[in-house]
């Protein structure tokens, strides 16, 4: 019942930041951005390099950041506690613990387990705990099943797996999405038109791993070109990215091909041409950027999509990444790890949201002078 | 006679022969998942341990996995579950979004502002993480059960839903045919059922259509990594790459429920580009 309340006392708060005034932003944001840097760079660095940090942060944030970034980082930080505490809760909620296993333990050893990893009986304390780790002690917490490695030990040589692979994913269908659409729009209703946005209508309809199993099946199995799965070398990655990257590549076919057949007939355009430009620099200068609006606005859903597709691509393909962590922790109950790794995740799409806002403001004078 | 926009629209879906195509597709599919196993007699789970890894022969036209079991009988019964949690599914989001989009929409301001900051909280969220929760939560109670894969795909499609029907009663909340009836004195209720709604519907009809595949993706995601709970396409594929090895390949465990699975998602796709391009003139190119 207090949970409840408690998690409804969250949600009221996460809306009221949209009462916040400028000002008030300001100095929140300012402050919260700080802390997210002391405790960041607390896990890099050690306690002393935090505080300078944190304390540059502060200064900087207060005198040249951006009214976008500090508003969202007020709202961040409160959704951030918001997502532990709801995640927490609905772990307590599933059936099974992290100590529950095949041999059944004794009411004492369990105790004294819980208590050598935190993890009490009641939701709302283990919560307490979590959260005084995190800020106090600067750690994610032990792993309940992995014995003798903390969370970030097990995280941080599979970050910068996750990291590539999603990045590289990511490129991959803005070129080929953005090639395949921009050139489908130019030549409307041509042959070309019609061939890639078929190919796109395939590339949304196959999910993921049944592209990368067919992958797997052609390229490693009958032609032997790549290595069916694991890590270790570029040639591992080409096949996850791959089938990552396409269901993405597709959507963003469509919206540029949609996007460059609109700008086309849009009045500028026809000024540029009627100025004696060539063609070619008509589109590159005038029409991209047009073009690039609604790629730009879903480059942050498709990054979400991205990073959470991963987890499938990187269980098919044996990736040692993040994906792997988090599914583990979910099944095994290991709580620490779960939330280790969706405060990693959360983070890393907020952080890519908020470049696509800027991003945005930049293609798009209009949404720049609303904002200032 | 002049046609209505309505009639407009259905003639030009018909002309449109992708999205008849589709349609005809999806119906064969859907009626041979729900109508074939009981005429035909078919068990998906009848296991014959001497009739293991069989491929595709007059028996059993789709082979038989490594358990001996049917494989035409899985991908069909499969099917259904599939088909089952992208429609419900869909359905719940639709009601949800629905209701909290146009209530947002319609009141706007700082309800409005507050309303879509939640959205935007649960948008943020990694949504296959809040999906895997829940679906831990049913993981020991719902074995072979498709409730609480569709509750769950449900509440966290909606806020997709939420957003598109907002922006479109907030365009609305400010024509003339709402002030009209705000005049007359018509209650807010009244005002949202019978003015505002019907006018989103075309919109709503259309990303429903496109939900249901991305909802069925997401569903055999789950299946895929172990948190399914009822025999479903996922499942079956997940089943067909586990048994993909250098020495000898049982395509057919593979290849049949994806094709199937590839299938309906590729004609729930004409469909709904189809229905978009026949109600939407705008989005037409």
């Amino acid at each position: 019942m207090i949970e409840l309340l408690a998690l409804l006392f969250g949600l009221a708060t996460l809306a009221a930041t949209a009462w916040c005034p400028p000002r008030l932003t300001r100095v929140l944001g300012s402050l919260l951005f700080a802390l997210m840097v002391g405790v960041v760079s607390r896990f890099a660095f050690g306690v002393h390099v935090a505080l300078l940090a944190a304390a540059l942060a502060a200064v900087l944030a207060l005198r040249f950041f951006p009214p976008l970034v500090l508003r969202r980082v007020v709202f961040l930080v409160p959704a951030l506690v918001l997502l532990i505490f709801s995640t927490t809760l609905l772990m307590y909620r599933a059936p099974g613990n992290p100590f529950a296993n095949e041999r059944a333990t004794s009411p004492q050893v369990e105790a004294a387990l819980r208590a050598q990893y935190g993890v009490p009986k009641n939701a709302s304390a283990f919560f307490g705990i979590y959260m005084r780790r995190l800020l106090v002690e600067g750690t994610l917490g032990p792993s309940i099943k992995v014995q003798g490695r903390t969370v970030e030990e097990l995280i941080a040589p599979a970050f910068p797996v996750s990291v590539a692979l999603g990045l590289l994913a990511l490129i991959l269908s803005v070129v080929i999405g953005l090639t395949l659409g921009i050139f489908a729009g130019l030549k409307k209703n041509s042959l070309a038109d019609h061939v890639s946005m078929a190919l796109a209508l395939f590339g949304v309809s196959l999910p993921s791993f049944v592209l990368g199993a067919g992958a797997m099946i052609v390229f490693s199995l009958w032609l032997g070109w790549l290595p069916v799965a694991g890590w270790g070398s570029l040639r591992h990655l080409v096949m996850p990215a791959f089938a990552l990257a396409l269901p993405n590549a597709a959507i963003i076919a469509r919206l540029a091909r949609s996007g460059m057949i609109e700008v086309m007939q849009q009045d500028f355009v026809r000024t540029a041409r009627a100025k004696g430009l060539p063609e070619s620099w008509v589109i590159a200068r005038h029409a991209m950027r047009g073009t690039l609006i609604p790629v730009v606005s879903f480059l942050g859903p498709a990054a979400a999509a991205i990073m959470t597709g991963s987890f499938v691509v990187e269980v098919l393909f044996a990736v040692p990444g993040m994906g792997q962590w988090f599914v583990k922790g979910a099944i095994n109950r290991d709580y620490s790890v779960v939330l280790g790794t969706a405060i990693v995740y959360f983070g890393m799409i907020i952080l890519f949201n908020l470049l696509v806002d800027l991003a945005y403001s930049w293609l798009d004078p209009r949404v720049r002078s609303s904002d200032a | 006679m002049r046609k209505s926009p309505l009639q407009l629209a259905l003639q030009r879906v018909l002309r449109n022969r992708m999205a008849i195509g589709g349609a005809s597709l999806l119906i064969a599919i859907t009626l041979s998942c729900v109508l074939l196993p009981p005429l035909l007699g078919l068990d998906p789970n009848h296991t014959q341990p001497s009739l293991r890894n069989e491929a595709p022969s007059a028996r059993f036209i789709f082979g038989t996995d490594t358990l001996g079991r049917d494989v035409f009988a899985r991908v069909l019964v499969g099917g259904r579950t599939s088909l089952l949690v992208g429609i419900a599914a869909t359905a719940v989001s639709i009601l949800v979004g629905v209701t909290y989009g146009a209530v947002a929409g319609f009141y706007g301001g700082k309800v409005d502002e507050a309303m879509m900051r939640l959205v935007d909280f649960l948008y943020g969220l990694p949504y296959m993480f809040l999906v895997i929760l829940i679906m831990l939560m049913f993981s020991e109670t719902a074995r072979g059960d498709a409730l609480p894969v569709f509750l769950a795909l449900g509440l966290v499609q909606w806020l997709t839903m939420a957003r598109i029907v907002r922006g479109q009663v907030l365009t609305l909340r400010h024509q003339e045919f709402v002030l009209a009836a705000e005049l007359i004195g018509a209650s807010d209720a009244r005002i949202l059922l019978r003015h505002v709604l019907p006018n989103v519907l075309g919109i709503v009809v259309v990303y429903g259509t496109l939900m249901v595949p991305s909802v069925i993706i997401l569903e055999s995601f789950l299946s895929f990594l172990g948190l399914g709970v009822a025999l479903s396409w996922g499942q079956l594929v997940a089943d067909g790459i586990a048994v993909v090895n250098p020495i000898r390949s049982y395509w057919w465990i593979l290849v049949w429920p994806s094709l199937f699975l590839g299938a309906t998602l590729l004609s729930l796709n004409f469909v709904g580009d189809g229905l978009r391009d026949a109600l939407d003139p705008k989005a037409r190119t």
